[in-house]
């Protein structure tokens, strides 16, 4: 590789004085201030700025109309639109998880209810928020695309024991999910 | 001393340190955060208030965030206040004390406002101790704080404090020179160290850098006045600049900068104790901008000539001219320290090298010429020169500057050009 010699740029008299440099400076910095009291600041409008600066002020102006597609929020369990439960507790998201915040109890599918064909069913599912990184590889593993990250990113509780998701609030937050799912199929 | 007037001074003192000064230290950290945040183009701190919710009224009151330097001083005072196994005890628990102390004992020299007047007393001076060495004793007292600095920095026994107290020291020393020197031709043109008559002076003639009023009738004429605002204004910038350095305000702040070395000489301190050091810096903002405001931008006065006839306002047999005037100053203080704020996030923070320099080859030199160039103005506003004498002067003035310059540029160390 050639190496490149770099000097000093050469100053001239009127920068090495240094106070046109802090003039422009000055005149900057109040721009900046001048704009942002007039809610001109740059991006302000993009980012729905509460009218001082490019700020959005949390509890009164909310992040939801601008969230992206890709937004990883907190990891759900769902249903289809008849109302089973997609997880069959293969428990790959356990095995995935890399802050190990899944625990699962599997259990099985009684033979006289009308979907036995499944065999398994979870018998609890917890997911520890406290630990959960949201990272999304308990979404991208499952086979049967019963764990989704949905939106929602107001988890809080007072003590650890309601930072954890169980089961029916995991159901609860996740919701309906339309779409094909192969175990369903009596052919297969 | 007769009782009264002992009463006066330590009410007088419990009034002005307290009351009027003391407060000003959260004000200035809320309009560091506020302005900060505009510059930024962030919010600021604005929500702390009186939260009327919960005595059940609809809305929380926040006046935008001004109790918010109450909240600072409460979550302070609660802290833990951790004394390191490893520190000089009696010298890390002076050292905050000696940063305080000595900011707030400058303030008694400071002119807060003309005279007030109640009922059967005589008038009341808003100042302290109205002495007659008034800077003098301003740099003698402030020059102390140097040593609750360094004190702080030995004292907590470990590197990065150590390296700011030494920094600190250096600096504040090399800064005190170009701070003495700088306010020379000042003290020239008023002919005077007491700060009161400096600034009665500049409201019955006009400010230093104002200097439109008032002229003629034993001062000096609008032309000699608007000469001598050269010299003026060179000591203005010598003397901000050299506050800022005494202050240890951003661009000067070496003995703290966090990139270089944590906290500075505070790293080790915790709660109160922080604190004081962080109330001493203000109150050492505050006050060096009262002082540059009472040399150069005429202290309590409104300017215009409208002063005399502010003094004589009176509600009843109670002369209120003198609260107005403290009001008049108290807002020209706090937008001298609104301009430390905007200083602070437009330069950028200097190398040591560059700072050493900046204090011992320019200002040193250039506070020097300005004392002879100041001197030159006042004796060409007089009639005991003539032409002929006032013409060597300029003459020498010129010739010691070009060589003084001279002399500083060819001892600057060459820069190496690379590839040679």
């Amino acid at each position: 590789m050639a190496i490149i010699k770099l000097s000093r740029p050469k100053l001239t008299v009127g920068e090495k004085i240094y106070f046109g440099a802090l003039i422009k400076g000055f005149f900057l910095t109040m721009k900046h201030a001048v704009a942002s009291l007039r809610n001109k600041s740059r991006g302000a409008k993009d980012l729905a700025s509460s009218g001082l600066g490019i700020t959005m002020q949390y509890p009164e102006q909310r992040w939801d109309d601008h969230m992206p597609d890709y937004y990883r929020g907190a990891p759900t369990l769902v249903t289809d639109e008849q109302g089973r439960e997609r997880c069959v507790s293969c428990q790959l998201c356990e095995f995935i998880c890399p802050p190990k915040a899944i625990k699962i109890i599997p259990g099985e599918i009684p033979s006289d209810d009308p979907w036995a064909k499944v065999e398994k069913r979870p018998k609890e599912f917890e997911i520890d928020m406290i630990r959960c990184i949201y990272c999304g590889m308990c979404e991208e593993v499952c086979p049967e695309q019963a764990i989704y990250l949905r939106k929602d990113y107001l988890i809080s509780g007072l003590n650890r024991a309601e930072m954890v998701h169980d089961k029916k609030k995991l159901y609860e937050i996740g919701g309906v999910r339309v779409g094909l799912v192969n175990k369903w199929n009596e052919i297969k | 001393m007769d009782i009264a007037l002992i009463v006066t001074i330590i009410i007088k003192i419990i009034t002005l340190t307290f009351v009027v000064v003391l407060p000003l230290v959260p004000i200035a950290v809320y309009f560091e955060r506020r302005f900060s945040a505009i510059i930024q183009d962030r919010v600021g701190p604005n929500r702390v208030g009186i939260p009327l919710t919960l005595f059940g009224f609809k809305k929380d009151w926040s006046f935008f965030g001004l109790i918010q330097p109450m909240a600072d001083g409460v979550k302070l005072f609660l802290k833990e206040d951790f004394t390191p196994a490893h520190v000089r005890k009696a010298f890390y628990w002076m050292a905050p004390a000696l940063t305080v102390a000595p900011a707030l004992i400058t303030l008694c020299v400071i002119p807060f406002g003309s005279d007030i007047k109640l009922p059967g007393m005589d008038p009341i001076r808003l100042v302290i101790a109205d002495i007659n060495v008034g800077p003098l004793f301003i740099f003698a007292i402030a020059s102390l704080s140097v040593y609750g600095i360094t004190l702080a920095g030995w004292s907590s026994n470990s590197k990065f404090p150590f390296i700011g107290g030494v920094r600190s020291t250096a600096q504040m020393i090399s800064y005190e020179i170009a701070l003495g020197l700088s306010i020379i031709p000042v003290l020239m043109y008023f002919g005077e160290l007491n700060l009161t008559k400096i600034v009665q002076y500049q409201a019955d003639h006009g400010w230093l850098l104002l200097p439109l009023w008032g002229h003629g009738e034993g001062a000096l004429s609008l032309t000699s006045k608007l000469l001598f605002w050269i010299p003026a204004f060179i000591s203005f910038v010598i003397f901000t600049i050299s506050i800022f350095a005494e202050t240890n305000r951003m661009p000067f702040d070496l003995p703290e900068c966090e990139t270089e070395l944590v906290g500075g000489y505070h790293t080790e301190y915790s709660s109160m104790k922080f604190a004081m050091f962080f109330m001493g810096e203000y109150a050492a903002m505050v006050v060096g901008s009262a002082l540059i405001i009472t040399l150069f931008l005429g202290g309590w006065s409104a300017g215009f000539g409208l002063d005399a006839g502010i003094a004589k306002l009176s509600l009843g047999s109670f002369q209120i001219g003198g609260l107005i005037h403290l009001a008049i100053f108290l807002t020209k203080v706090i937008g001298f320290i609104l301009f430390f704020i905007l200083v602070r996030w437009t330069v950028p923070r200097f190398r040591y090298d560059q700072l050493m320099r900046l204090g011992w080859v320019i200002f040193f030199e250039a506070a020097l010429i300005n004392v002879f160039l100041a001197a030159l103005v006042i004796a060409s506003g007089s009639h005991k020169f003539t032409p002929a004498i006032l013409s060597i002067g300029a003459v020498l003035l010129i010739v010691t500057t070009a060589a003084i310059v001279y002399v500083a540029k060819v001892s600057e160390p060459k820069t190496k050009v690379a590839g040679q």
